[in-house]
Parts: structure tokens; C-alpha cells; sequence
């Protein structure tokens, strides 16, 4: 059932050694797309990790609560993805009245984080894993945590590389790639440490 | 069996909750209580309800700036000076604006969301622009593409504007279509007949507005009218006009001839009136210009065909417009007064018509032109 993990431990696993992004490679392509700029790729993070430890909590509620007792589980792709957009669009409009400059350097990709799939890739391995609700909360808010690190330190690479000569057919998204292959492999060396299956 | 029921009962009874929720802190969130707009440095104040965008809210309040696309973003019509803060661009405003523009803090209405008090600046002009209730009084085929639409004015029962000027036809719903949207229409009739609109409205195969004109609109039918706009006039000067038109870009024109005919008006200025179609079938109002041409003795009137059929027996100039306005300005057109170019047409025919007329000596602000997009 439930596995053993100290929801503390699961925080720090799910921030380094079981990346969401760089060993799931989940939530691609607003990582891509946005990373070119160190502020919003900050804002774009925070937004994430915001969205992904309220989704988690709110998707065990509604899992434990409501999905398993019905025995539904068949369901809980399509109730999530509600959860998502529902937490999104609020916080859209809670965000827009507290911090319009914020708001505005989201911009569009505030809708986006609905699509993004590492908010989703989270919730279902919480469901899998059958984690607990603090775990569940650990795992997301960790995750989330992950995510910003990891589009932070990719932000902070391509602002220091966007000089650099790079052949022209690898200019833009060719040489983001192998950056981001460099990156997964270095996070690889943590992979093992913890077990968070 | 109840599987089947329980899912989809589940399914919404969640989607149902969450909206619940996002409608109650709409509720909280959003509520920007009463704003007020200044306009034109205290000139003007509205007290309005806050949390729509400004473009919207000044139509509530009987202030129409121009907008195409009716509030959508699309068309960069309604820009407006903003004095106050509103927050900084946004990335769907920054393509319809320069960066001249973006330095004097213009900003497109429909995507400035109204959150507490601002300042803005409107032209005066856009005050007496109006919402008219009219009916269709004529439609009449001028071409097989081309519809000239009379429109009664039924309240306000009179417009006043000047020759050169558009209005905005409302186009309610129908056929599959499920928003209301607004076009822009140069007016063809005179400032001095004031009760009536005369629209020229060519057919754009998948034009909202065009199509509606073409396949829906019956006479007797009841429309909204948004007007008048646009700067594009006769300007008070000697110099001679060399006017170029395609299509219904003739509208403008039609008013302005008819409306100096009229007056006498600026009686130093001659006229010169290029108007081009590819043949026959789309050329229009022949008669009628050769007419006004042989009874006014300073206008001329050069109606060109780019490929006329050899059995349609055309006797006028042939050639693209812009070689024929290029032999003209060089050997026919007196320059002693100097030139004014006035253009109406589509935008590669009026860049066309800029390159010619600057490299024959016209400066290019001397160049007027309304450019359909």
C-alpha cells in the first residue's frame, strides 16, 4: 500500500535525483521555449511549482475521496486534467489582481501550464505509487520544485552561451537540446541515491 | 449499468464543483469596484464599473473608438494614448504598434483592462462619432462583385462628415457565424445628402462582412451604423489632386467629387481620377464620371483596364493603373501648382502607386491614402 518514503525524503529525491524534468523529461516544451529568458523562465517556474503542489493535494482529495470509493479509477485521467485547469484558471485570476507585472511577464504561458504535461506526469505518479496525502503534497511541491530548478539552471546556461559561435544549423532549439542532454546526464550521477518508487 | 450513469454523473459533478468554485472568486478577485476614465486632461469623466476592457467600457458610455475585429486583438484599430499606468504591453498589442508609439504609451483599447482609474487621450473628432439605427433603402449589383448598398439613416436621422470618411457597418450574427462583428466602410455619399450612407462593398470569398452584405442583406433590412472615422480628405491647398482608385476603393472618391461639385469647393485644384480594373466586368460608374468629366471642366477622369477582352471594344487606356498614372504624371498633368497623390484601394496597389508618385517628384507626405486590410 502506501510505500514507507519520509515525505522529507521524497522532497529532496523528487527536487535532485528523480528530476521530473531531466530524468523524465516531462514538461519539455515550455521548458524549451521559454528557458531563452532567466525572468520568466523564474516566473514560469514559480507558476509551475505553485500549480503542481495545489493539484497534487487537491487530486489525492479528490481520488481518495471520491474516484477510489466509486471505483472510478478508470476516470482519473479525466478528473485531473479538470483539477489542472480549474487550479489554473483560478490562480490565472488570483495572480492577475495580486502581481499584474507578474501576470504580464507569464503572459500566455500561464494558460499553458494546463498542457503541460509534468503537472499531469506528477499527479499520475502519485496515483501509481499510491502515495499518502503528505506525501502526495511532498512529491508535488518537490516535482514542482525540480522543474523550476531545472529551467533555472538551463535559463542561466543559455543566457551565458547565447554569444558563443555555434554552427548555424544548431543555433536556437539544436543547441538547447544537447545542453539539456548534457544536463540529464549529469543529474543521471544522482539517480540510485533514493528510491522513490 | 451503474458504472455507465455513475461516470459521467461523477465526471460533471467534479467539473461542476471546480466551476462553482472559479465563478465564486470571479466574483472576489475580480471586482474592481467604480473607476473613473478621464479623458483629454479632465475634459471629460466617466464613472464607470471596472474589470472589462477600456474599449467596451467607452462604448457603454456612448464613446465609440474604431475597432474592426470588435475587441479581439486582431485588428489594431482602437489605439488610444494612455497617460496613466496600466501595466506594461502586451505581447498581443506590441505587432499593431510602433516603437514611436509604444514611446507616446499608445496602447490598443480592447486589451487594456480596466482595474483602477486612468487617464487617456482621445481626438476630439471621436465624440461626435455616433451609433445609427438605418435601414437598407437600395442594393444594387454594380458590378458582379461590387454591391452599392444605400443605407436610410433612421436615428440619428442625420450624419455629418466629411468626404473621405468610413463608417462602421455592425454585422449581427447569422448563418454560422456567432459573433457580432464590425467593418469598415468608406462612405461614397455626399456630407450634403445627410440622411442617407452609400456603401460600396466588394465580395471577399470568406469575408464575414462581405458575405453577409452579399448573401444576407435584404432592402428594408434594420443595421447599425458606427461613425464617422478616418482622416483621409481633401486637403486645403492648390495643388492639383491625382486621385487612384481600385475597385470600391472608388467610394471615397465618388463622395469627394460629387460633395466639391457640389459646394465649388477649393476651386484652384484640378482633378485627376485614375481608376483601374483588369475588364470590363469590373469596371463601374463609367457613364456617370465621363458625365460629371464633360460638365466640369477641371476634372479628368482616366478609367484604365489592365486586360480587356478583344470583344468588349474598349476604347480607354490599357495597361496596369500604375503605368498608365506614370505616363500622365510625366506628360499630361500640369505640375505647376504641384501634386497631391490621394489613394484608396489594396495595399499593393497603393504601395505601387506610392513608388510612382515619389519617384516622380510627389513628396511622400503629400500622399493620402485609406488602405483596406
Amino acid at each position: 500500500m502506501t510505500p514507507l518514503i519520509n515525505p522529507v525524503t521524497l522532497f529532496f529525491a523528487s527536487i535532485f535525483t528523480s528530476n521530473i524534468l531531466l530524468t523524465n523529461f516531462l514538461g519539455m516544451c515550455s521548458f524549451i521555449s521559454i528557458s531563452k529568458d532567466w525572468k520568466s523562465s523564474f516566473g514560469l517556474g514559480m507558476a509551475v511549482t505553485v500549480v503542481m503542489t495545489i493539484t497534487a493535494a487537491v487530486s489525492w482529495l479528490v481520488l481518495e475521496y471520491v474516484i477510489a470509493p466509486l471505483g472510478l479509477e478508470y476516470l482519473s485521467f479525466i478528473v485531473f486534467i479538470v483539477v489542472i485547469a480549474a487550479v489554473v484558471q483560478i490562480l490565472e485570476m488570483v495572480i492577475d489582481r495580486a502581481s499584474p507585472a507578474l501576470y504580464m511577464s507569464l503572459g500566455i504561458f500561464l494558460p499553458l501550464i494546463t498542457v503541460n504535461c509534468a503537472i499531469l506526469g506528477a499527479i499520475l505518479f502519485m496515483q501509481i505509487r499510491r502515495y499518502g496525502f503528505i506525501q502526495a503534497v511532498a512529491f508535488g511541491a518537490g516535482s514542482g520544485l525540480g522543474w523550476w530548478l531545472a529551467i533555472l539552471l538551463l535559463a542561466a546556461i543559455r543566457e551565458r552561451t547565447e554569444k558563443n559561435p555555434v554552427p548555424a544549423g544548431l543555433k536556437g532549439p539544436g543547441i538547447t537540446m544537447i545542453t539539456i542532454g548534457f544536463m540529464a546526464m549529469a543529474f543521471i550521477g544522482f539517480s540510485g541515491m533514493i528510491a522513490v518508487q | 449499468m451503474n458504472q455507465i450513469v455513475l461516470g459521467p454523473l461523477v465526471v460533471a459533478g467534479a467539473a461542476a464543483a471546480l466551476a462553482l468554485v472559479i465563478a465564486l472568486v470571479d466574483r472576489v478577485v475580480n471586482d474592481y469596484g467604480e473607476v473613473t476614465i478621464d479623458v483629454n486632461h479632465g475634459k471629460r469623466a466617466y464613472k464607470v464599473r471596472g474589470g472589462s476592457p477600456l474599449l467596451g467600457t467607452l462604448a457603454s458610455q456612448g464613446v465609440f473608438v474604431p475597432s474592426a475585429c470588435g475587441g479581439r486583438g486582431s485588428c489594431g484599430a482602437c489605439k488610444v494614448r494612455v497617460l496613466s499606468d496600466v501595466g506594461p504591453v502586451l505581447p498581443t498589442e506590441t505587432p499593431y504598434l510602433s516603437p514611436q508609439e509604444l514611446a507616446n504609451g499608445v496602447r490598443l483599447s480592447c486589451q487594456v483592462k480596466l482595474k483602477k482609474d486612468i487617464a487617456i487621450e482621445l481626438p476630439e473628432e471621436l465624440f461626435s462619432v455616433k451609433k445609427f439605427k438605418a435601414t437598407v433603402e437600395r442594393l444594387d449589383d454594380v458590378t458582379y462583385d461590387i454591391k452599392d448598398a444605400v443605407f436610410r439613416l433612421d436615428e440619428p436621422a442625420e450624419i455629418s462628415f466629411t468626404s473621405g470618411q468610413y463608417v462602421q457597418l455592425v454585422v449581427p450574427p447569422y448563418g454560422t457565424i456567432k459573433e457580432s462583428v464590425q467593418r469598415a466602410y468608406s462612405m461614397a455619399s455626399r456630407p450634403g445628402d445627410s440622411g442617407r450612407v452609400e456603401l460600396l462593398i466588394r465580395l471577399v470569398p470568406g469575408g464575414i462582412a462581405t458575405t453577409y452584405v452579399h448573401t444576407a442583406l435584404k432592402v428594408g433590412d434594420r443595421v447599425e451604423l458606427v461613425g464617422p472615422f478616418g482622416d483621409f480628405r481633401v486637403r486645403d491647398t492648390p495643388a492639383a489632386m491625382v486621385c487612384v482608385a481600385g475597385g470600391s476603393g472608388m467610394a471615397p472618391f465618388k463622395s469627394m467629387f460629387y460633395d466639391m461639385r457640389e459646394r465649388d469647393a477649393f476651386p484652384e485644384k484640378e482633378i485627376w481620377y485614375f481608376f483601374g480594373a483588369r475588364s470590363s466586368r469590373d469596371m463601374f460608374y463609367l457613364d456617370e464620371l465621363r458625365r460629371l468629366e464633360a460638365e466640369w471642366p477641371r476634372f479628368h477622369f482616366v478609367p484604365a483596364l489592365s486586360e480587356p477582352g478583344p470583344d468588349e471594344g474598349w476604347t480607354g487606356e490599357t495597361g496596369l493603373i500604375t503605368d498608365v498614372l506614370e505616363r500622365y504624371i510625366k506628360d499630361r498633368i500640369a505640375k505647376d501648382k504641384g501634386l497631391e497623390g490621394y489613394l484608396c484601394g489594396s495595399p499593393g496597389m497603393i504601395n505601387a502607386c506610392i513608388a510612382v508618385m515619389t519617384r516622380n517628384g510627389i513628396a511622400e507626405g503629400d500622399v493620402f491614402y485609406d488602405k483596406f486590410a
